[in-house]
């Protein structure tokens, strides 16, 4: 199947989906009015790549600000993630947060506390 | 507007010392370019990255509450606050005693103001544990608007702003009100 590679913007993510690969990546901001809109083909990527998984599937979050908007539809994206791990591939959450970034691991924390997948909440010094 | 006026505006935002303030229609381009005013403007700032992000979170939320309450206040504002006024909103940003802080002023109809009031009576009545439980439980089982909002807006700016949500309802007539918010960031 197709990759996803969306060029990032003033607000919105970079996104890399490597379906051979197993790699998810979301990176930059995610800060739009309306947030729905631009998850939507991320979603659909993700039921398309459902179908036909590799073993293990690493989703990388590396977001330097998001907002409420995007929140509820990151938690979307992460229970879609959840519906296609199994037997087929085992998925991992892998969220960056920068160094004293403490809002952003709270909300790496926050999803933790709601989706059944391993994460991996990971401090670096620069997203 | 006289001279004067000018001349005393200008006092005045010199003694609050504001960083930023707008008044008028918010859109989304305003709010492109505002953000990214306001970014520059703290990349020359002496303040740590940990609350440079923490106003440029605030401050996303806090602008796009007014971009979205006023596209849904506007119809139902009294007439007889014209059309324009009604869609149009104030905010500032300004640094005082070593704080941030962002303040925004728009009409809304009084009944939505209510309901406004009551959630924000029950937001500043939590403690930093009750509140990280209670965004869980909005962003589990809320729903998210035609507009992507999912009501999670002033719930995060408590949480993040760490302090409690000053504000104030002005009736202006029968039906609606004028809303300020004030928010303090450490």
């Amino acid at each position: 199947m197709e990759n996803l590679h969306l060029e990032g913007s003033a607000k919105t993510p970079s996104i890399n989906f490597d379906a051979a690969a197993g790699k998810l990546e979301l990176k930059g901001r995610s800060i739009p009015e309306n947030s729905v809109e631009f998850y939507k083909p991320l979603n659909d990527w993700i039921d398309a790549y459902g179908k036909a998984p590799v073993a293990e599937t690493a989703v990388d979050v590396k977001l330097e600000y998001f907002n409420t908007s995007s929140s509820k539809c990151i938690l979307d994206l992460f229970k879609k993630l959840e519906s296609i791990s199994g037997d087929r591939t085992s998925v991992i959450i892998n969220w960056y947060f920068e160094e004293d970034d403490e809002d952003m691991e709270e909300a790496g924390q926050d999803y933790q506390a709601i989706i059944g997948l391993k994460f991996n909440i990971i401090e670096v010094e620069e997203i | 507007m006289i001279k004067n006026d000018i001349y005393e505006l200008y006092q005045t935002m010199e003694r609050e010392n504001i960083l930023l303030s707008f008044k008028g229609v918010v859109t989304s381009d305003l709010l492109t370019s505002v953000l990214s005013i306001m970014e520059s403007k703290m990349d020359y700032m002496d303040e740590s990255p940990k609350t440079k992000k923490k106003v440029f979170n605030v401050l996303v939320e806090c602008l796009q509450n007014l971009y979205h309450h006023i596209d849904d206040g506007a119809e139902s504002v009294d007439r007889n606050i014209e059309r324009i006024e009604a869609k149009s909103a104030l905010f500032m940003i300004a640094k005082k005693d070593d704080q941030f802080v962002i303040s925004t002023g728009n009409y809304i109809d009084r009944e939505s103001g209510l309901e406004l009031e009551r959630r924000l009576v029950a937001i500043n009545g939590m403690d930093k544990d009750e509140l990280k439980l209670y965004y869980q439980e909005v962003l589990n089982n809320g729903n998210v608007s035609d507009k992507g909002t999912a009501g999670l807006g002033m719930i995060d700016i408590a949480r993040k702003s760490g302090n409690k949500l000053e504000y104030q309802f002005l009736p202006v007539n029968d039906t609606s009100s004028f809303f300020c918010l004030n928010i303090k960031i450490d």
